[in-house]
């Protein structure tokens, strides 16, 4: 039996300690915004944050977020109301939208560790997570404008 | 304005157009009303339009979403002609119901086009339906009845009321027999940039994809395929697979029994299926590791090809193939005479007069979809009946595939479509939902079929590899006296005959020959024209340089040519507006202007799905490597329905387009892809996309055409024009990023 808290909210999961967090997630407990894309840690679509560092939880065995802190893209703000979702919408980011909760995911964090993140850091920050549809330049576009958001205190 | 554009534009000054249903009359208001399957208020107006008392508006979108936006932009062109308030009105994803809700296809770029027409007359019936209830509720002439976004107005008594309070009169009102539809110029919701209805959907995490779907009880199935094209089970031993936890089953599947006549869409890589069953995702991905399978070479295979109307025997080669090999007989065969596809004035002649002849050889490899979803289905089928759900772009295509192989009548034969995770041609060919229906017959339950990342790369319905000799025959003047193209490819050719320079040129020959394959192929974003593109326009771009003219005046000087003096019949192209896509694009982007000349610049344009796309792309050096820093374009495919979605569309055509050019390909060795995941298939990333894609569209109100596919193909030719510039060389195989550093993967 293995102990997490996803989403601020307790769980308690029957299954083999190597599991990836990623298939706990969407198998065991129905949380499907996070992807599965490649399960080799080269795409991003299946990025959490784990005590609130992003992780690739394809290749994150649910032993090692046990009793940690798991953010999902269902948990990421109450209210839809994180500057990252508010300035993807704004801005109509996604096309087919598979990639995007890893983009919102890994977004998110840079925007906590770098408030006002110049176009190389979104590179480098960014570089794990395809997009497939190719909306890279509206997702720059987003996280500047989440930085924005976030640095005017629109954080709703 | 063009001739057309005219033409257009005086049919419709009159005030509107009328038309007469042809389709529309399949429905009746009556059986609606009657249909169990509608909760309690919502009233049915029409198969598209349903409305409750309150107002709220609820639109049946009927094509399946990957991306392209219909989910939105379809139902924007019924709320248009319908004259509703799009903020009170909700989407939905329509079932499969080819009575109700047409051909539901997405493809070949003819989601907007093909429900152009029936979309408008649906919202314009409704509304007339609406006003007429209107009229006799308040005794007054039809005529006199008017409406605003969402309400219903009688000028000279004052009244008015929204069509909520007449939703269920208007639904007993005949459908009328024809309907005036808007003038362009009055067009309200269409040509204003609307949100993405499923926007919050997305960036909360909502189960949205087939890959999202479940059910209590379902079980998770996986195929396990052979480790090569060519390749066959030979047996199984599966007695450590089925102790491991959660396995429920291990069996062999055949999907086509001998002698079943495949469709043009039943495509698939393997017949005979090892399937993996068990409890979850995690779980049978571990069995599969301890699946112990023997496989054999299959040898000549047969299919039994249905299409078309006639029935044929395709031989399957057996051979375990590899690139290097496909590569030498495709360059036997390109030395053989080929099958002639058009041929204008005497081009043999021409090219033995010809004071300079320009020859060169274009080859590009396999392409993987690799949509961000890997394939998937849900199915549960029973003796009775069959529900399948699930991301594929064309159900009407299986459904006929599913009632032979199931021995079920279509009606009880459920498809939902969720919204899929990337398409690209890939989910045009349902054969995981016949194998998902079958597994799930097998094994009596509710199951889902997934796809690994590597499955769905190894096992792909792939864009063909091709290869095309261009030449070109000048004159002592330098003049362009005649135009060769002879194209091939594994196992189809590329060529398409009758397009541009098609019909700018005296003396023209196309011809096309092709080498038969066990790699499956299939349609991948714009099929054909994404290498045609390619190749041709870098081919335009060296020949401009030899005859001492500006790329674009080149395409300009030819394009005049076959507008004014057309060679031959059957030109598919429009040479106005193909030359107006240059005239903007060169306008936009600065074509001459000193200031760009820091810039390798590159352009390229073509033609598909009806429509036209010109690009010019900007190339800098940027940590010693070439890059594409921003790119123009413009595009003529007539009204544009969502113009920031269109934009997006086209942004993501660019970027897909250089990352295909620099770094997209499939190569085998004795059957088997050498690329299996990302790590070594290499999809473009955040820092390898432009800065600035910015993009135009031609003004006018012709009815629209194509867009998911028409910008992607000229984006390879730009590039390959904008790397000769950069790096001084010109580039005739693809991927080009292996070449920057002196290899290829060809
Ligand atoms: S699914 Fe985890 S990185 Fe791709
Ligand atoms: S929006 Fe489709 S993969 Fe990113």
């Amino acid at each position: 039996m293995i102990k997490l808290t996803i989403n601020k909210k307790p769980y308690q999961v029957e299954v083999d300690p190597d599991t990836p967090l990623l298939w706990v997630l969407r198998d065991a407990l129905g949380l499907v915004g996070t992807k599965y894309g490649c399960g080799v840690a080269q795409c991003g679509a299946c990025v959490v944050h784990l005590n609130g560092e992003a992780v690739r939880s394809c290749v994150t065995k649910v032993s090692r977020a046990a009793g940690q802190k798991v953010v999902t893209i269902e948990g990421l703000a109450a209210k839809a109301d994180h500057p990252v979702q508010k300035a993807w919408l704004e801005l109509d980011v996604a096309q087919c939208g598979y990639c995007q909760s890893g983009q919102i995911m890994a977004a998110a964090v840079l925007l906590k560790e770098n408030k006002n993140p110049t176009d190389a850091d979104i590179d480098a920050a960014m570089a794990g997570n395809i997009c497939r549809c190719g909306t890279y330049l509206r997702i720059r576009e987003a996280i500047h404008l989440a930085a924005e958001m976030q640095r005017k205190g629109s954080n709703g | 304005m063009s001739r057309r554009t005219f033409l257009k534009t005086s049919a419709l000054a009159g005030g509107g157009l009328m038309i007469s249903f042809t389709w529309l009359s399949a429905f009746s208001p009556a059986e609606a009303k009657s249909d169990p399957a509608l909760p309690g208020n919502w009233v049915e107006i029409n198969g598209y339009i349903k409305i409750t008392p309150d107002g709220t508006i609820k639109i049946l979108n009927p094509n399946p979403e990957f991306g392209q936006n219909v989910m939105t932009s379809l139902p924007m062109i019924i709320a248009e002609e319908l004259d509703a308030d799009w903020q009170r009105v909700v989407v939905e994803m329509g079932p499969h119901d080819s009575v109700k809700l047409g051909p539901q296809f997405t493809g070949g770029s003819n989601s907007v086009r093909m429900y152009w027409k029936p979309l408008r007359e649906a919202g314009a019936a409704a509304r007339q339906m609406l006003r007429e209830a209107a009229a006799q509720t308040w005794g007054v002439p039809l005529e006199e009845v008017t409406t605003t976004s969402g309400v219903l107005y009688h000028v000279k008594s004052g009244k008015s009321g929204a069509y909520g309070s007449f939703a269920s009169k208007a639904s007993g009102i005949p459908l009328p027999k024809e309907v005036k539809l808007k003038e362009a110029k009055d067009f309200k919701v269409v040509g204003s940039s609307k949100k993405n209805v499923e926007g919050r959907k997305i960036v909360t995490g909502g189960p949205l994809f087939g890959l999202d779907y479940q059910q209590p009880g379902m079980l998770i199935a996986m195929i396990e395929h052979p480790p090569a094209f060519g390749m066959k089970l030979k047996s199984f031993d599966a007695s450590e697979a089925l102790r491991m936890p959660g396995i429920t089953d291990v069996f062999t599947q055949k999907l086509y029994e001998n002698g079943f006549e495949q469709g043009g869409f039943d495509t698939r890589t393997f017949n005979d299926l090892l399937v993996v069953v068990g409890k979850t995702t995690w779980e049978v991905m571990q069995a599969r590791k301890k699946l112990k399978a023997l496989w054999e070479p299959a040898g000549d295979t047969k299919d039994t090809m249905g299409g078309r109307g006639q029935k044929r025997e395709v031989i399957v080669p057996g051979e375990l193939e590899s690139t290097d090999a496909q590569l030498r007989k495709m360059q036997e065969y390109a030395a053989k005479p080929a099958q002639q596809l058009r041929k204008d004035g005497d081009p043999e002649t021409a090219f033995k007069n010809a004071a300079q002849v320009i020859e060169r050889t274009y080859n590009a490899p396999f392409l993987a979809h690799n949509c961000m979803e890997p394939m998937n289905f849900f199915a549960h089928v029973t003796e009775e009946k069959a529900l399948l759900v699930g991301p594929l772009q064309a159900p009407g295509w299986t459904e006929p595939t599913l009632a032979k192989i199931l021995n079920l009548p279509p009606d009880k034969i459920e498809i939902r479509m969720t919204r899929m995770g990337g398409g690209f041609g890939r989910r045009a060919y349902g054969h995981y939902l016949t194998e998902a229906a079958l597994i799930s017959r097998k094994v009596k339950a509710p199951v889902k079929l997934v796809y690994t990342r590597e499955d769905d790369m190894t096992y792909g319905i792939y864009r063909p590899m091709y290869t095309a000799t261009y030449r070109a025959a000048l004159d002592k003047d330098k003049k362009l006296v005649a135009f060769h193209v002879k194209g091939g490819g594994i196992p189809e050719h590329p060529i398409h005959a009758n397009r541009f320079p098609a019909g700018a040129v005296d003396n023209y020959l196309a011809e096309g020959w092709q080498i038969p394959s066990n790699i499956t192929i299939g349609a991948f974003r714009a099929p054909r024209s994404n290498f045609n593109a390619a190749a041709e326009q870098s081919f335009l771009d060296e020949l401009a340089e030899a005859m001492g003219k500006d790329p674009i005046d080149l395409r300009l000087e030819l394009l005049k040519r076959a507008k004014e003096n057309p060679v031959g019949k059957n030109n598919e192209y429009d040479a106005d507006r193909y030359a107006g896509i240059l005239k903007l694009v060169q306008e936009k982007s600065g074509w001459n202007k000193a200031e760009n000349k820091k810039y390798s610049r590159g352009v390229a344009a073509y033609f598909c799905h009806n429509s036209y796309a010109a690009h010019v792309v900007d190339m800098v050096m940027k940590d010693g490597q070439p890059y594409v820093e921003r790119v123009f374009s413009a595009i003529d495919c007539g009204i544009v329905i969502n113009p920031d979605a269109a934009t997006n569309m086209v942004q993501g055509a660019v970027v897909d387009g250089i990352g295909n050019a620099f770094y997209g390909g499939l190569t085998h060795k004795n059957g088997a892809a050498e690329q299996t995941n990302f790590h070594n298939y290499r999809i473009i990333r955040m820092h390898e996309a432009p800065k600035k894609v910015e993009v135009h569209f031609v003004q006018n109100d012709i009815d629209p055409t194509g867009l998911g596919e028409p910008p992607f193909p000229p984006v390879f030719g730009a590039v390959a024009n904008a790397l000769y510039k950069s790096v001084g060389k010109r580039f005739y195989q693809q991927p080009f990023s292996p070449q920057l550093n002196n290899s290829s993967i060809l």
